[in-house]
């Protein structure tokens, strides 16, 4: 690298050599979207294709979300991964609750996106039923290509800012209830 | 002289077996009762040795009879494979005597048939829901009750225990520290609940909360027509998806009374063992990952992928596969595919010894497992144990050996039983059950046999495509009988067959329609996890999740 007097042709020739300019957004979803921490809320065979993506064969950790965090105040999405009943919906609320911005929820699967082929007593019909859903990926279960898609989907999100109005006017069922 | 004749002889003149009924259906003995003489009989059952399992109580419910239910045990002789359905009726508000002083593993199951149906089991301590939500109102599997009315939940039940003698289960004690794990937690496997009080480390009381994945397969399966029931069953025990479509068939063919032909038993033969496989994988994999050792996890999960795409060669799907039909198989195996099952065995075997090296041999995992929490063997039947467990605990007790199916009798293999009954045993049974279901597999797929895949009775198997487009013969026997639907004679059945995890039992009543009146099932872990908060009273809190780990609970089958 050859000496420059500040001010000069040369030294303008060099800033462009390893600097670049972007604006502070673009750089911060840039980041975003490439370290999602997920929280895989695995409740039935949804869970064990999740274990799969994560797995060796075909493995999170190429789009940067292999940091898998059962807490929900460490991590960014949450991957429903699996049927929600009834039973475990206010659970589920209360998870989706204790998670920090910015936060993104994929529904995996036909149990979660809208209950599937359990249309019974006991199983919520969509875990959009209570919490918002960004991303639902198709299947039962899905195919892990099919959940890395949905990941992809979601990055792409994140990169054009994409506006997410069901998030923005969630408000946590149970409260209006009581 | 039969074994009814035999029993009737063993009841007469202890009993008023006047009032009693036996019959033989379908290949089970069943015997009808007062229900004032349940309790009794199943105590002299158990005191005479004459059966020493009781498997499964469940209710049935028939809405236009006087007396409205049916509550139904399941006993079983681990001595000569025998059966016997005992049944008794019971109008709607009466109760019977509970069972749980005779055979601990009746606790869960009165539970169950109590929220299902409302029958009522008088003198059980702890009568109260265990599936469906607190909240919830009515008892689901009636036949007066709705399949797809649902009922909304907005609260979780606080910590809460089991009544014991002078000790109120909702009442925690001050001087200790109860605690809350689940069901959002990495040790309860994503739906289990267990709450615990502890004095420093040491568990003085716990509990577990089932049905967080109650998707009410019961009432599904009375919903829909026999076909369309196997994709259900695949969603059981997801991690060995194939064992139940198995064991959900061979109760309908056999109800309907056919032999599937011998390519497709071997099939079933390589698909079961196949998921024994994948599911000890799972076990083992995730049971050293709840104690730390992540890289079994890892390593494993390459040979479950490898065994998923078998199964994607062979239907296209990965995990649920839903690969057979009543009457045998969906479809005939790919040219080859027999020999990419045998190039895997020869692969898996090395692996499985590795596997065995990493975790047996080290020394954190010894140390955490070795010794801990153990069950008695004769504490593992009262509580129900079937399965790996249950051989961990030293009982010889495998139904491929005691009453074998789909010439399971021809074939060379062992089966492992431990010593101690305890978690490193339950880990030594499942890698050596994966050596001795390698070892089957290698001896089907080499003579597998020729022939067709399913039988070609058109009142049971669909035409093929071809002769559903190619001639109005096959289009009129699709079309009848996919309006007419497959249809069983009525009657009933209980039949079991060895899942990866235990007795896997379909108790299944057809009353000549195209859809089941009635299936229960009788899941092997649902009667092992009622152990658990017995099993690690007196452990540490770590102790626990690795007991829970080795207890392989898959909430599928668990809460079904």
């Amino acid at each position: 690298m050859s000496t420059a007097t500040p001010g000069t042709q040369a030294a303008d020739d060099l800033s462009r050599n390893f600097a670049f300019t972007t604006r502070l957004d673009a750089i911060v979803a840039w980041g975003r979207r490439n370290s999602l921490w997920p929280l895989p809320y695995g409740t039935a065979c949804c869970g064990i294709e999740l274990m799969s993506v994560m797995g060796p064969k075909y493995d999170l950790a190429r789009f940067g979300a292999e940091v898998v965090r059962f807490s929900p105040r460490q991590s960014d999405l949450l991957v429903v991964a699996g049927t929600i009943t009834e039973k475990m919906a206010p659970v589920l609320v209360r998870i989706y609750e204790q998670m920090l911005e910015p936060r993104f929820v994929i529904s995996m699967g036909a149990c979660a996106s809208s209950g599937g082929f359990y249309r019974a007593y006991h199983v919520l019909q969509g875990c959009d039923m209570v919490i918002p859903v960004d991303v639902y990926v198709p299947g039962c279960p899905p195919t892990p290509e099919a959940v890395l898609d949905g990941i992809m989907v979601l990055q792409k999100m994140i990169k054009d800012h994409a506006p997410r109005p069901w998030r923005d006017n969630w408000k946590n069922p149970y409260d209006q209830a009581r | 002289m039969t074994k009814l004749d035999n029993l009737k002889q063993d009841l007469a003149g202890r009993f008023q077996v006047e009032n009693y009924r036996f019959s033989h259906q379908f290949g089970d003995d069943v015997l009808e009762v007062p229900k004032e003489d349940v309790v009794l009989l199943l105590k002299h059952f158990k005191d005479s040795g004459r059966f020493d399992f009781l498997m499964d109580i469940c209710g049935v419910d028939y809405p236009d009879r006087e007396k409205r239910f049916d509550v139904v045990y399941h006993l079983f002789s681990s001595k000569d494979g025998s059966r016997l359905r005992l049944k008794a009726m019971m109008a709607d508000g009466e109760s019977v005597e509970t069972a749980t002083r005779v055979w601990k593993t009746a606790d869960w199951f009165e539970r169950e048939a109590y929220d299902m149906f409302g029958l009522k089991f008088a003198g059980h301590p702890n009568l109260r829901k265990i599936l469906t939500h607190h909240q919830f109102v009515g008892h689901p599997l009636r036949k007066d009750y709705e399949a797809d009315a649902q009922q909304h939940c907005d609260s979780v039940l606080p910590v809460h225990f089991d009544n014991v003698d002078g000790q109120r289960g909702d009442v925690l004690n001050e001087n200790f520290m109860p605690i809350n794990i689940g069901p959002s937690h990495p040790a309860m496997h994503g739906t289990l609940r267990m709450m615990a009080e502890l004095d420093g480390e040491t568990i003085v009381r716990a509990n577990v909360e089932i049905g967080y994945l109650h998707r009410c397969f019961e009432k599904m399966a009375e919903t829909h027509p026999y076909n369309q029931v196997i994709p259900y069953t695949d969603r059981l025990n997801y991690c060995s998806a194939p064992a139940n479509n198995v064991g959900y068939c061979k109760a309908v063919e056999r109800l309907l009374g056919v032999e599937i032909p011998p390519k497709a038993q071997a099939m079933r033969v390589i698909l079961c063992e196949l998921s024994r496989v994948i599911d000890h994988i799972i076990a083992v994999g995730t049971g050293g990952l709840d104690l730390g050792a992540l890289t079994g996890f890892f390593h494993l999960f390459t040979y479950r992928e490898k065994v998923y795409n078998l199964f994607e060669k062979l239907c296209g799907a990965r995990l649920t596969v839903s690969m057979t039909r009543v009457g045998g198989m969906a479809q005939d195996a790919p040219e080859g595919w027999f020999d990419d099952v045998l190039a895997f065995c020869k692969e898996m075997r090395v692996q499985v010894d590795e596997i065995s090296k990493l975790l047996l041999d080290n020394k954190i995992f010894v140390k955490r497992t070795m010794g801990v929490a153990p069950v008695t063997a004769q504490d593992a039947v009262a509580w129900g144990y079937t399965g790996p467990l249950l051989r961990a605990c030293g009982v010889n007790l495998d139904l491929r050996k005691t009453t074998p199916y789909y010439g399971y009798d021809a074939l060379d293999f062992d089966v492992p039983v431990g010593t101690n009954g305890d978690i490193y045993d339950r880990y030594l049974v499942r890698i050596e059950e994966m050596r001795q279901s390698i070892k089957i597999i290698e001896q089907v797929c080499k003579n597998v046999p020729g022939g067709d895949y399913t039988i070609r009775d058109k009142g049971i198997v669909l035409p093929e495509k071809k002769d559903v487009y190619g001639n109005i013969e096959g289009l009129m026997n699709h079309f009848m009988l996919v309006i007419k639907g497959l249809r069983p004679p009525a009657g009933e059945v209980y039949d079991a067959t060895e899942a990866p995890n235990g007795e896997l039992g379909f108790y299944l009543i057809s009353d000549g329609s195209a859809n089941p009146y009635r299936l229960k099932v009788r899941p092997p872990c649902f009667a092992i996890y009622q152990s658990f908060p017995t099993v690690v009273q007196g452990w540490q809190l770590a102790d626990a999740i690795a007991t829970i780990a080795s207890m392989n609970l898959i909430a599928g089958e668990l809460d079904r």
